[in-house]
Protein backbone atom coordinates (compact mmCIF):
# COMPACT_ATOMS: atom_id res chain seq x y z
CA UNK A 1 0.00 0.00 0.00
CA UNK A 2 1.11 3.53 -0.64
CA UNK A 3 -0.35 5.00 2.46
CA UNK A 4 1.98 7.33 4.20
CA UNK A 5 2.17 7.38 7.92
CA UNK A 6 0.55 4.33 9.36
CA UNK A 7 2.06 2.42 12.18
CA UNK A 8 5.61 3.51 11.41
CA UNK A 9 4.86 6.92 12.77
CA UNK A 10 3.64 5.79 16.11
CA UNK A 11 6.16 4.86 18.70
CA UNK A 12 6.74 1.16 18.70
CA UNK A 13 4.83 -0.47 21.50
CA UNK A 14 5.23 -3.85 23.05
CA UNK A 15 2.76 -6.26 21.53
CA UNK A 16 1.53 -6.92 25.06
CA UNK A 17 0.18 -3.37 25.22
CA UNK A 18 -1.51 -3.67 21.88
CA UNK A 19 -5.21 -4.06 21.93
CA UNK A 20 -6.42 -3.94 18.38
CA UNK A 21 -4.35 -4.49 15.30
CA UNK A 22 -5.75 -3.73 11.87
CA UNK A 23 -3.96 -5.08 8.82
CA UNK A 24 -4.66 -4.04 5.27
CA UNK A 25 -8.39 -3.57 5.87
CA UNK A 26 -10.59 -2.90 2.87
CA UNK A 27 -14.33 -2.33 3.05
CA UNK A 28 -16.79 -2.12 0.18
CA UNK A 29 -20.40 -0.96 0.20
CA UNK A 30 -21.50 -2.78 -2.96
CA UNK A 31 -19.26 -1.19 -5.61
CA UNK A 32 -18.12 1.65 -3.38
CA UNK A 33 -14.66 1.23 -1.93
CA UNK A 34 -15.14 2.88 1.46
CA UNK A 35 -11.97 1.88 3.30
CA UNK A 36 -8.74 1.46 1.39
CA UNK A 37 -6.08 -0.65 3.01
CA UNK A 38 -6.09 0.56 6.59
CA UNK A 39 -3.19 -0.47 8.83
CA UNK A 40 -3.43 0.60 12.41
CA UNK A 41 -2.43 -0.47 15.88
CA UNK A 42 -4.57 0.70 18.75
CA UNK A 43 -2.81 0.60 22.13
CA UNK A 44 -4.41 -0.53 25.34
CA UNK A 45 -5.69 1.89 28.00
CA UNK A 46 -5.40 4.91 25.79
CA UNK A 47 -7.84 7.07 23.92
CA UNK A 48 -7.48 6.92 20.17
CA UNK A 49 -9.34 9.56 18.19
CA UNK A 50 -10.43 9.19 14.58
CA UNK A 51 -10.82 12.50 12.79
CA UNK A 52 -11.52 13.57 9.24
CA UNK A 53 -14.18 15.26 7.13
CA UNK A 54 -17.67 13.80 6.70
CA UNK A 55 -17.73 10.68 4.55
CA UNK A 56 -14.03 9.97 5.07
CA UNK A 57 -14.75 6.52 6.47
CA UNK A 58 -13.94 7.15 10.14
CA UNK A 59 -17.31 5.93 11.41
CA UNK A 60 -17.28 3.02 8.99
CA UNK A 61 -13.86 2.07 10.26
CA UNK A 62 -15.04 2.29 13.87
CA UNK A 63 -17.89 -0.09 13.11
CA UNK A 64 -15.52 -2.66 11.64
CA UNK A 65 -13.96 -2.97 15.10
CA UNK A 66 -17.09 -4.54 16.62
CA UNK A 67 -18.57 -5.83 13.37
CA UNK A 68 -21.62 -3.56 13.46
CA UNK A 69 -21.14 -3.42 9.69
CA UNK A 70 -22.30 -7.02 9.58
CA UNK A 71 -25.83 -5.72 10.17
CA UNK A 72 -25.81 -3.69 7.00
CA UNK A 73 -26.44 -5.16 3.62
CA UNK A 74 -23.91 -5.28 0.81
CA UNK A 75 -20.88 -4.74 3.02
CA UNK A 76 -17.77 -6.72 2.11
CA UNK A 77 -14.62 -6.69 4.19
CA UNK A 78 -11.09 -7.81 3.34
CA UNK A 79 -8.03 -7.79 5.55
CA UNK A 80 -7.53 -8.65 9.15
CA UNK A 81 -8.54 -7.16 12.48
CA UNK A 82 -7.25 -8.77 15.64
CA UNK A 83 -8.31 -8.15 19.23
CA UNK A 84 -5.53 -9.22 21.61
CA UNK A 85 -4.27 -11.52 18.91
CA UNK A 86 -7.57 -13.12 17.89
CA UNK A 87 -8.89 -12.49 14.39
CA UNK A 88 -12.32 -10.97 15.02
CA UNK A 89 -13.69 -11.83 11.57
CA UNK A 90 -12.46 -15.42 11.33
CA UNK A 91 -12.03 -16.74 14.83
CA UNK A 92 -14.66 -14.90 16.83
CA UNK A 93 -18.43 -14.79 16.95
CA UNK A 94 -19.83 -11.29 16.32
CA UNK A 95 -22.09 -11.54 19.39
CA UNK A 96 -19.13 -12.49 21.60
CA UNK A 97 -17.04 -9.71 20.05
CA UNK A 98 -19.63 -7.03 20.80
CA UNK A 99 -19.63 -8.01 24.45
CA UNK A 100 -15.89 -7.35 24.49
CA UNK A 101 -16.01 -4.27 22.27
CA UNK A 102 -18.90 -2.06 23.37
CA UNK A 103 -20.30 0.88 21.48
CA UNK A 104 -21.73 4.29 22.29
CA UNK A 105 -23.65 5.92 19.48
CA UNK A 106 -23.92 9.43 18.11
CA UNK A 107 -27.54 9.83 19.16
CA UNK A 108 -28.12 8.82 22.80
CA UNK A 109 -30.25 5.71 22.45
CA UNK A 110 -31.43 4.44 25.83
CA UNK A 111 -34.07 1.75 25.56
CA UNK A 112 -37.64 2.73 26.38
CA UNK A 113 -37.27 1.12 29.79
CA UNK A 114 -36.32 2.30 33.24
CA UNK A 115 -32.83 3.55 34.05
CA UNK A 116 -32.22 0.34 36.00
CA UNK A 117 -33.39 -1.94 33.20
CA UNK A 118 -31.24 -0.09 30.68
CA UNK A 119 -28.10 -0.82 32.64
CA UNK A 120 -29.24 -4.33 33.61
CA UNK A 121 -29.95 -5.22 29.98
CA UNK A 122 -26.42 -6.39 29.17
CA UNK A 123 -25.95 -8.51 32.30
CA UNK A 124 -29.41 -10.00 31.80
CA UNK A 125 -28.68 -11.18 28.25
CA UNK A 126 -25.56 -12.75 29.66
CA UNK A 127 -27.70 -14.79 32.00
CA UNK A 128 -27.33 -12.78 35.19
CA UNK A 129 -30.75 -12.68 36.86
CA UNK A 130 -30.05 -12.51 40.59
CA UNK A 131 -31.43 -9.26 41.90
CA UNK A 132 -28.57 -8.61 44.31
CA UNK A 133 -26.00 -9.17 41.61
CA UNK A 134 -27.85 -6.93 39.16
CA UNK A 135 -28.24 -4.20 41.81
CA UNK A 136 -24.52 -4.25 42.36
CA UNK A 137 -23.70 -4.10 38.65
CA UNK A 138 -26.17 -1.28 38.05
CA UNK A 139 -24.76 0.81 40.88
CA UNK A 140 -21.15 0.15 39.91
CA UNK A 141 -21.77 0.97 36.25
CA UNK A 142 -23.65 4.17 37.02
CA UNK A 143 -20.91 5.23 39.41
CA UNK A 144 -18.27 4.52 36.79
CA UNK A 145 -20.24 6.64 34.35
CA UNK A 146 -20.36 9.40 36.99
CA UNK A 147 -24.12 9.56 36.94
CA UNK A 148 -25.06 7.54 40.03
CA UNK A 149 -25.70 10.59 42.22
CA UNK A 150 -27.98 12.13 39.63
CA UNK A 151 -29.97 8.99 38.94
CA UNK A 152 -29.99 6.98 42.16
CA UNK A 153 -33.40 8.35 43.12
CA UNK A 154 -34.98 7.68 39.77
CA UNK A 155 -33.66 4.24 38.89
CA UNK A 156 -37.14 2.93 38.18
CA UNK A 157 -38.34 5.82 36.05
CA UNK A 158 -38.19 5.82 32.26
CA UNK A 159 -34.78 6.61 30.80
CA UNK A 160 -36.48 8.62 28.07
CA UNK A 161 -37.25 11.36 30.58
CA UNK A 162 -33.55 12.16 31.09
CA UNK A 163 -31.73 15.02 29.39
CA UNK A 164 -29.63 14.25 26.33
CA UNK A 165 -26.38 14.40 28.29
CA UNK A 166 -27.72 12.14 31.03
CA UNK A 167 -29.03 9.73 28.40
CA UNK A 168 -25.60 9.53 26.80
CA UNK A 169 -23.88 8.87 30.13
CA UNK A 170 -26.53 6.25 30.85
CA UNK A 171 -25.68 4.64 27.51
CA UNK A 172 -22.04 4.61 28.56
CA UNK A 173 -23.03 3.00 31.88
CA UNK A 174 -25.08 0.47 29.93
CA UNK A 175 -21.99 -0.39 27.91
CA UNK A 176 -19.79 -0.59 31.02
CA UNK A 177 -22.20 -3.04 32.66
CA UNK A 178 -21.15 -5.66 30.11
CA UNK A 179 -17.51 -5.15 31.19
CA UNK A 180 -16.02 -4.75 27.75
CA UNK A 181 -12.32 -4.36 27.01
CA UNK A 182 -12.78 -1.68 24.41
CA UNK A 183 -15.36 1.09 24.13
CA UNK A 184 -16.09 2.56 20.72
CA UNK A 185 -17.65 6.00 20.70
CA UNK A 186 -19.18 7.31 17.50
CA UNK A 187 -19.32 11.10 17.83
CA UNK A 188 -20.80 10.70 21.31
CA UNK A 189 -21.12 14.42 22.00
CA UNK A 190 -22.29 15.78 18.66
CA UNK A 191 -25.90 15.89 19.83
CA UNK A 192 -25.08 17.42 23.21
CA UNK A 193 -24.63 20.88 24.72
CA UNK A 194 -21.16 22.12 25.79
CA UNK A 195 -21.56 21.26 29.48
CA UNK A 196 -22.73 17.73 28.75
CA UNK A 197 -19.93 17.42 26.23
CA UNK A 198 -17.24 18.31 28.75
CA UNK A 199 -18.71 15.81 31.22
CA UNK A 200 -18.51 13.04 28.64
CA UNK A 201 -14.94 14.06 27.84
CA UNK A 202 -13.95 13.95 31.52
CA UNK A 203 -15.63 10.60 31.78
CA UNK A 204 -13.75 9.23 28.77
CA UNK A 205 -10.43 10.31 30.28
CA UNK A 206 -11.41 8.67 33.55
CA UNK A 207 -12.39 5.44 31.88
CA UNK A 208 -9.17 4.93 29.98
CA UNK A 209 -7.57 3.61 33.15
CA UNK A 210 -9.65 0.50 32.75
CA UNK A 211 -10.70 0.52 29.14
CA UNK A 212 -9.31 1.12 25.70
CA UNK A 213 -11.31 3.85 24.00
CA UNK A 214 -11.64 4.60 20.31
CA UNK A 215 -13.59 7.76 19.60
CA UNK A 216 -14.78 9.23 16.33
CA UNK A 217 -15.10 12.97 16.44
CA UNK A 218 -15.64 15.75 13.97
CA UNK A 219 -14.34 18.14 16.58
CA UNK A 220 -10.57 18.57 16.42
CA UNK A 221 -10.42 20.41 19.74
CA UNK A 222 -12.05 17.41 21.32
CA UNK A 223 -9.51 15.07 19.76
CA UNK A 224 -6.60 17.18 20.96
CA UNK A 225 -8.13 17.64 24.43
CA UNK A 226 -8.77 14.03 25.30
CA UNK A 227 -6.93 11.63 23.03
CA UNK A 228 -3.49 10.07 23.25
CA UNK A 229 -3.36 9.05 19.60
CA UNK A 230 -5.08 10.55 16.60
CA UNK A 231 -5.77 9.07 13.20
CA UNK A 232 -6.67 11.29 10.29
CA UNK A 233 -8.85 9.75 7.62
CA UNK A 234 -9.55 11.16 4.17
CA UNK A 235 -11.57 9.56 1.39
CA UNK A 236 -11.34 6.10 2.90
CA UNK A 237 -7.61 6.24 3.53
CA UNK A 238 -5.72 6.55 6.77
CA UNK A 239 -3.55 9.56 5.97
CA UNK A 240 -1.70 9.94 9.20
CA UNK A 241 -1.65 8.25 12.59
CA UNK A 242 0.45 9.51 15.44
CA UNK A 243 0.61 10.65 19.01
CA UNK A 244 -1.99 13.35 19.34
CA UNK A 245 0.39 16.13 20.34
CA UNK A 246 2.68 15.31 17.42
CA UNK A 247 -0.10 15.06 14.87
CA UNK A 248 -1.49 18.42 15.87
CA UNK A 249 1.84 20.22 16.29
CA UNK A 250 3.98 18.81 13.51
CA UNK A 251 1.76 16.95 11.05
CA UNK A 252 3.78 14.83 8.68
CA UNK A 253 1.36 15.03 5.78
CA UNK A 254 0.34 18.18 3.95
CA UNK A 255 -3.28 17.01 3.88
CA UNK A 256 -3.34 16.56 7.64
CA UNK A 257 -1.95 20.02 8.08
CA UNK A 258 -4.55 21.46 5.72
CA UNK A 259 -7.32 19.74 7.62
CA UNK A 260 -6.25 20.60 11.16
CA UNK A 261 -5.58 24.20 10.23
CA UNK A 262 -9.07 24.39 8.81
CA UNK A 263 -8.20 24.78 5.15
CA UNK A 264 -10.83 22.23 4.17
CA UNK A 265 -13.34 19.88 5.67
CA UNK B 1 -69.03 44.14 -13.76
CA UNK B 2 -68.54 41.00 -15.75
CA UNK B 3 -64.79 41.21 -15.73
CA UNK B 4 -64.63 41.52 -11.97
CA UNK B 5 -63.79 38.05 -10.79
CA UNK B 6 -61.77 36.64 -13.58
CA UNK B 7 -60.74 33.07 -13.98
CA UNK B 8 -57.57 31.82 -12.39
CA UNK B 9 -58.15 34.00 -9.43
CA UNK B 10 -56.79 37.36 -10.63
CA UNK B 11 -58.90 40.22 -9.47
CA UNK B 12 -59.06 42.82 -12.20
CA UNK B 13 -60.60 45.58 -10.24
CA UNK B 14 -59.01 48.60 -11.88
CA UNK B 15 -62.20 49.88 -13.48
CA UNK B 16 -64.63 48.87 -10.73
CA UNK B 17 -65.57 50.59 -7.50
CA UNK B 18 -64.16 49.52 -4.17
CA UNK B 19 -67.41 47.72 -3.42
CA UNK B 20 -67.20 45.70 -6.62
CA UNK B 21 -63.65 44.77 -5.86
CA UNK B 22 -64.62 43.59 -2.43
CA UNK B 23 -67.40 41.50 -3.86
CA UNK B 24 -65.06 39.95 -6.40
CA UNK B 25 -62.59 39.15 -3.66
CA UNK B 26 -65.31 37.48 -1.63
CA UNK B 27 -66.34 35.39 -4.62
CA UNK B 28 -62.74 34.44 -5.20
CA UNK B 29 -62.22 33.47 -1.58
CA UNK B 30 -65.47 31.56 -1.57
CA UNK B 31 -64.51 29.53 -4.61
CA UNK B 32 -60.92 28.92 -3.62
CA UNK B 33 -61.24 28.32 0.07
CA UNK B 34 -64.60 28.26 1.73
CA UNK B 35 -66.24 25.93 -0.78
CA UNK B 36 -63.68 23.17 -0.30
CA UNK B 37 -63.61 23.68 3.41
CA UNK B 38 -67.39 23.59 3.53
CA UNK B 39 -67.59 20.28 1.65
CA UNK B 40 -65.07 18.47 3.84
CA UNK B 41 -66.59 19.94 7.01
CA UNK B 42 -70.00 18.69 5.91
CA UNK B 43 -68.56 15.22 5.27
CA UNK B 44 -66.92 15.18 8.68
CA UNK B 45 -70.04 16.36 10.45
CA UNK B 46 -72.13 13.85 8.54
CA UNK B 47 -70.03 10.95 9.88
CA UNK B 48 -70.28 12.26 13.42
CA UNK B 49 -74.04 12.78 13.14
CA UNK B 50 -74.47 9.32 11.63
CA UNK B 51 -72.51 7.66 14.43
CA UNK B 52 -74.38 9.52 17.13
CA UNK B 53 -77.70 8.83 15.39
CA UNK B 54 -77.03 5.09 15.22
CA UNK B 55 -76.00 5.11 18.84
CA UNK B 56 -79.11 6.98 19.92
CA UNK B 57 -81.33 4.74 17.78
CA UNK B 58 -79.77 1.63 19.31
CA UNK B 59 -80.20 2.97 22.80
CA UNK B 60 -83.86 3.79 22.19
CA UNK B 61 -84.61 0.44 20.58
CA UNK B 62 -82.31 -1.62 22.76
CA UNK B 63 -83.67 -0.38 26.07
CA UNK B 64 -87.28 -1.23 25.11
CA UNK B 65 -86.84 -4.68 26.63
CA UNK B 66 -86.23 -3.09 30.01
CA UNK B 67 -88.56 -0.09 29.82
CA UNK B 68 -91.51 -1.25 27.73
CA UNK B 69 -91.49 -4.94 28.70
CA UNK B 70 -90.06 -4.51 32.21
CA UNK B 71 -87.42 -7.21 32.06
CA UNK B 72 -84.40 -6.74 34.27
CA UNK B 73 -80.92 -6.22 32.89
CA UNK B 74 -79.77 -9.11 35.07
CA UNK B 75 -82.29 -11.42 33.41
CA UNK B 76 -81.07 -10.36 29.98
CA UNK B 77 -77.41 -10.87 30.85
CA UNK B 78 -77.50 -13.92 33.09
CA UNK B 79 -80.59 -15.98 32.28
CA UNK B 80 -80.54 -18.63 29.60
CA UNK B 81 -84.31 -18.69 29.20
CA UNK B 82 -84.77 -17.27 25.72
CA UNK B 83 -88.47 -17.42 24.88
CA UNK B 84 -89.62 -13.91 24.01
CA UNK B 85 -93.17 -13.59 22.74
CA UNK B 86 -93.06 -12.81 19.08
CA UNK B 87 -96.10 -10.64 18.47
CA UNK B 88 -96.63 -6.91 18.27
CA UNK B 89 -98.18 -6.60 21.72
CA UNK B 90 -97.70 -9.83 23.65
CA UNK B 91 -95.29 -10.03 26.55
CA UNK B 92 -94.26 -12.25 29.42
CA UNK B 93 -91.68 -14.46 27.72
CA UNK B 94 -88.06 -14.88 28.75
CA UNK B 95 -85.34 -12.69 27.28
CA UNK B 96 -82.25 -14.34 28.78
CA UNK B 97 -79.44 -13.91 26.27
CA UNK B 98 -76.76 -15.60 28.37
CA UNK B 99 -76.34 -18.47 25.89
CA UNK B 100 -75.60 -16.04 23.08
CA UNK B 101 -73.33 -13.90 25.22
CA UNK B 102 -71.36 -16.93 26.40
CA UNK B 103 -71.23 -18.18 22.80
CA UNK B 104 -69.77 -14.88 21.64
CA UNK B 105 -67.26 -14.74 24.48
CA UNK B 106 -66.15 -18.34 23.99
CA UNK B 107 -65.76 -18.22 20.22
CA UNK B 108 -63.94 -14.90 20.33
CA UNK B 109 -61.70 -15.98 23.18
CA UNK B 110 -60.83 -19.15 21.35
CA UNK B 111 -60.21 -17.22 18.14
CA UNK B 112 -57.87 -14.89 19.98
CA UNK B 113 -56.05 -17.81 21.56
CA UNK B 114 -55.39 -19.28 18.12
CA UNK B 115 -54.84 -16.09 16.15
CA UNK B 116 -52.87 -13.76 18.43
CA UNK B 117 -49.69 -15.84 18.85
CA UNK B 118 -49.62 -16.80 15.16
CA UNK B 119 -50.31 -13.24 14.05
CA UNK B 120 -47.65 -11.72 16.30
CA UNK B 121 -45.21 -14.39 15.13
CA UNK B 122 -46.05 -13.64 11.51
CA UNK B 123 -45.64 -9.91 12.13
CA UNK B 124 -42.19 -10.48 13.65
CA UNK B 125 -41.26 -12.73 10.74
CA UNK B 126 -42.27 -10.25 8.07
CA UNK B 127 -40.64 -7.26 9.72
CA UNK B 128 -37.59 -8.54 11.57
CA UNK B 129 -36.60 -11.88 10.10
CA UNK B 130 -37.38 -11.53 6.40
CA UNK B 131 -38.28 -7.90 5.72
CA UNK B 132 -37.60 -8.05 1.97
CA UNK B 133 -39.46 -11.27 1.48
CA UNK B 134 -42.09 -10.03 3.88
CA UNK B 135 -42.83 -6.95 1.87
CA UNK B 136 -42.90 -8.71 -1.47
CA UNK B 137 -44.90 -11.80 -0.57
CA UNK B 138 -46.32 -11.56 2.89
CA UNK B 139 -47.85 -8.11 2.77
CA UNK B 140 -49.85 -8.74 -0.46
CA UNK B 141 -50.91 -12.16 0.82
CA UNK B 142 -52.27 -10.61 3.98
CA UNK B 143 -54.05 -7.85 2.09
CA UNK B 144 -55.77 -10.49 -0.04
CA UNK B 145 -56.61 -12.34 3.15
CA UNK B 146 -58.42 -9.26 4.50
CA UNK B 147 -60.34 -8.89 1.26
CA UNK B 148 -61.90 -12.37 1.21
CA UNK B 149 -65.63 -12.04 1.97
CA UNK B 150 -66.77 -13.62 5.20
CA UNK B 151 -69.29 -15.86 3.43
CA UNK B 152 -66.36 -17.53 1.71
CA UNK B 153 -64.62 -18.15 5.03
CA UNK B 154 -67.85 -19.53 6.39
CA UNK B 155 -68.42 -21.79 3.41
CA UNK B 156 -64.88 -23.16 3.53
CA UNK B 157 -65.36 -23.73 7.24
CA UNK B 158 -68.57 -25.56 6.52
CA UNK B 159 -67.06 -27.75 3.82
CA UNK B 160 -63.65 -28.46 5.29
CA UNK B 161 -63.59 -27.71 8.99
CA UNK B 162 -66.96 -29.04 10.17
CA UNK B 163 -66.53 -32.51 8.58
CA UNK B 164 -62.92 -32.68 9.82
CA UNK B 165 -63.94 -31.94 13.38
CA UNK B 166 -66.73 -34.52 13.06
CA UNK B 167 -64.30 -37.16 11.81
CA UNK B 168 -61.42 -36.41 14.13
CA UNK B 169 -63.29 -35.84 17.39
CA UNK B 170 -66.51 -37.74 16.60
CA UNK B 171 -68.37 -34.68 17.81
CA UNK B 172 -72.12 -34.63 18.24
CA UNK B 173 -74.02 -32.41 15.83
CA UNK B 174 -71.60 -33.42 13.08
CA UNK B 175 -68.80 -31.02 13.83
CA UNK B 176 -70.80 -27.80 14.18
CA UNK B 177 -69.09 -26.40 17.23
CA UNK B 178 -67.48 -23.64 19.22
CA UNK B 179 -64.17 -24.99 17.97
CA UNK B 180 -65.19 -24.61 14.31
CA UNK B 181 -66.42 -21.05 14.93
CA UNK B 182 -63.25 -20.21 16.86
CA UNK B 183 -61.02 -21.45 14.06
CA UNK B 184 -62.97 -19.62 11.35
CA UNK B 185 -62.84 -16.42 13.39
CA UNK B 186 -59.15 -16.93 14.10
CA UNK B 187 -58.43 -17.14 10.39
CA UNK B 188 -60.50 -14.01 9.80
CA UNK B 189 -58.85 -11.85 12.46
CA UNK B 190 -55.34 -13.13 11.79
CA UNK B 191 -54.61 -10.54 9.06
CA UNK B 192 -56.01 -7.68 11.14
CA UNK B 193 -53.73 -8.44 14.07
CA UNK B 194 -50.75 -9.16 11.81
CA UNK B 195 -51.06 -5.90 9.89
CA UNK B 196 -51.41 -3.68 12.94
CA UNK B 197 -48.70 -5.54 14.85
CA UNK B 198 -46.31 -5.37 11.89
CA UNK B 199 -46.86 -1.61 11.64
CA UNK B 200 -46.14 -1.26 15.34
CA UNK B 201 -42.94 -3.30 15.06
CA UNK B 202 -41.79 -1.35 12.02
CA UNK B 203 -42.22 1.90 13.91
CA UNK B 204 -39.70 0.86 16.58
CA UNK B 205 -36.71 3.11 15.85
CA UNK B 206 -33.66 1.35 14.46
CA UNK B 207 -31.35 2.89 17.05
CA UNK B 208 -32.91 0.71 19.74
CA UNK B 209 -31.96 -2.36 17.72
CA UNK B 210 -28.45 -1.01 17.09
CA UNK B 211 -27.99 -0.29 20.78
CA UNK B 212 -29.03 -3.81 21.68
CA UNK B 213 -26.80 -5.41 19.03
CA UNK B 214 -23.95 -3.23 20.25
CA UNK B 215 -24.25 -4.83 23.69
CA UNK B 216 -23.83 -8.30 22.22
CA UNK B 217 -27.48 -9.33 21.78
CA UNK B 218 -28.48 -12.09 19.44
CA UNK B 219 -31.25 -11.28 16.97
CA UNK B 220 -33.77 -13.14 19.06
CA UNK B 221 -32.76 -11.21 22.17
CA UNK B 222 -33.19 -7.96 20.26
CA UNK B 223 -36.66 -9.05 19.17
CA UNK B 224 -38.07 -10.27 22.43
CA UNK B 225 -36.27 -8.00 24.87
CA UNK B 226 -36.32 -4.73 22.93
CA UNK B 227 -38.53 -4.73 19.84
CA UNK B 228 -41.59 -6.50 21.23
CA UNK B 229 -41.69 -4.55 24.51
CA UNK B 230 -41.22 -1.28 22.59
CA UNK B 231 -44.12 -2.12 20.28
CA UNK B 232 -46.44 -3.77 22.80
CA UNK B 233 -48.96 -0.93 22.77
CA UNK B 234 -49.38 -1.20 19.01
CA UNK B 235 -49.52 -4.98 19.15
CA UNK B 236 -52.19 -4.82 21.84
CA UNK B 237 -54.16 -2.39 19.69
CA UNK B 238 -54.03 -4.95 16.88
CA UNK B 239 -55.22 -7.70 19.19
CA UNK B 240 -58.15 -5.60 20.41
CA UNK B 241 -59.09 -4.60 16.86
CA UNK B 242 -59.04 -8.29 15.96
CA UNK B 243 -61.22 -9.09 18.94
CA UNK B 244 -63.66 -6.35 17.97
CA UNK B 245 -63.85 -7.77 14.47
CA UNK B 246 -64.45 -11.26 15.86
CA UNK B 247 -67.28 -9.99 18.05
CA UNK B 248 -68.96 -8.32 15.12
CA UNK B 249 -68.70 -11.18 12.66
CA UNK B 250 -72.05 -12.87 12.02
CA UNK B 251 -72.26 -14.75 8.77
CA UNK B 252 -69.22 -17.00 8.88
CA UNK B 253 -69.88 -17.93 12.51
CA UNK B 254 -73.56 -18.60 11.86
CA UNK B 255 -72.58 -21.13 9.20
CA UNK B 256 -70.46 -23.32 11.49
CA UNK B 257 -71.63 -22.80 15.07
CA UNK B 258 -74.67 -25.07 14.89
CA UNK B 259 -77.16 -22.48 16.22
CA UNK B 260 -78.58 -24.40 19.17
CA UNK B 261 -80.16 -22.68 22.14
CA UNK B 262 -78.05 -24.27 24.86
CA UNK B 263 -74.79 -23.60 26.64
CA UNK B 264 -71.91 -25.49 25.11
CA UNK B 265 -70.63 -28.34 27.27
CA UNK B 266 -67.24 -28.40 25.58
CA UNK B 267 -65.55 -26.64 22.70
CA UNK B 268 -66.79 -29.48 20.53
CA UNK B 269 -70.45 -28.84 21.21
CA UNK B 270 -72.60 -26.46 19.17
CA UNK B 271 -74.09 -23.27 20.56
CA UNK B 272 -75.03 -19.84 19.25
CA UNK B 273 -73.76 -16.31 19.57
CA UNK B 274 -75.13 -12.76 19.60
CA UNK B 275 -74.55 -11.89 15.98
CA UNK B 276 -75.80 -15.15 14.54
CA UNK B 277 -78.93 -15.01 16.74
CA UNK B 278 -79.71 -11.46 15.64
CA UNK B 279 -79.12 -12.29 11.98
CA UNK B 280 -81.30 -15.39 12.13
CA UNK B 281 -84.36 -13.83 13.75
CA UNK B 282 -84.33 -10.12 13.01
CA UNK B 283 -86.32 -10.40 9.80
CA UNK B 284 -89.01 -12.61 11.28
CA UNK B 285 -89.84 -10.83 14.50
CA UNK B 286 -92.83 -8.53 14.74
CA UNK B 287 -91.67 -4.92 14.83
CA UNK B 288 -91.87 -3.47 18.34
CA UNK B 289 -92.70 -6.81 19.96
CA UNK B 290 -90.89 -8.45 22.82
CA UNK B 291 -88.74 -10.70 20.63
CA UNK B 292 -87.88 -7.81 18.37
CA UNK B 293 -86.91 -5.60 21.29
CA UNK B 294 -84.83 -8.36 22.86
CA UNK B 295 -82.87 -8.66 19.60
CA UNK B 296 -82.33 -4.91 19.63
CA UNK B 297 -81.01 -5.22 23.16
CA UNK B 298 -78.45 -7.72 21.89
CA UNK B 299 -77.51 -5.30 19.14
CA UNK B 300 -77.08 -2.60 21.74
CA UNK B 301 -74.89 -4.95 23.76
CA UNK B 302 -72.66 -5.56 20.72
CA UNK B 303 -72.44 -1.83 20.19
CA UNK B 304 -71.44 -1.29 23.81
CA UNK B 305 -68.84 -4.05 23.59
CA UNK B 306 -67.22 -2.47 20.56
CA UNK B 307 -67.34 0.95 22.27
CA UNK B 308 -65.61 -0.67 25.20
CA UNK B 309 -62.86 -2.05 22.96
CA UNK B 310 -62.31 1.35 21.36
CA UNK B 311 -62.16 3.01 24.77
CA UNK B 312 -59.71 0.34 25.88
CA UNK B 313 -57.41 1.05 22.93
CA UNK B 314 -57.44 4.77 23.74
CA UNK B 315 -56.81 4.07 27.39
CA UNK B 316 -53.82 1.84 26.65
CA UNK B 317 -52.35 4.30 24.18
CA UNK B 318 -52.75 7.25 26.53
CA UNK B 319 -51.27 5.34 29.40
CA UNK B 320 -48.21 4.26 27.45
CA UNK B 321 -47.72 7.80 26.13
CA UNK B 322 -47.86 9.07 29.70
CA UNK B 323 -45.47 6.34 30.87
CA UNK B 324 -42.91 7.40 28.26
CA UNK B 325 -43.03 10.99 29.41
CA UNK B 326 -42.67 10.23 33.10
Amino acid sequence: MTISGTSENIEQKNTADLCIKVENLHLYYGQFHALKGINMEIPEHEITALIGPSGCGKSTFLKTLNRMNDLEEGVRIEGKVTLNGTDIYRDMDAIELRKRVGMVFQQPNPFPKSVYENVAYGPRINGINRKSELDEIVERSLRQAAIWDELKDRLYKSALGLSGGQQQRLCIARTLAVEPEVILMDEPTSALDPISTSRIEDLAMDLKKDYTIVIVTHNMQQASRISDNTAFFLLGELIEYNKTEKLFSIPADKRTEDYITGRFG
Amino acid sequence: MSNMAADGGTVQGKTGTAKDREKALRMYKFRKEYLGRGVVTACGLFIIILTVAIGVFLIIRGTGTFTKFHHSVAEFLFSSNWSPVDSATGSGGGVGAAVYIVGSLLTCGLALLFAAPCAIGAAVFMTEIAPKWGEKLFQPAIEIFVGIPSVVYGWIGLTVLVPSIRDVFHARMGGYSVLAAGIVLAVMIFPTITTVAADAIRSVPDYYRKGAYGLGSTRWQVIYRIVLPASKTGILTGVILGLARAFGEALAVAMVIGKTRAFPTSILSPTNNLTAAIAADMGNSANGGEANMALWSMALLLFLISMFFIALIHFIENRSAAALKA
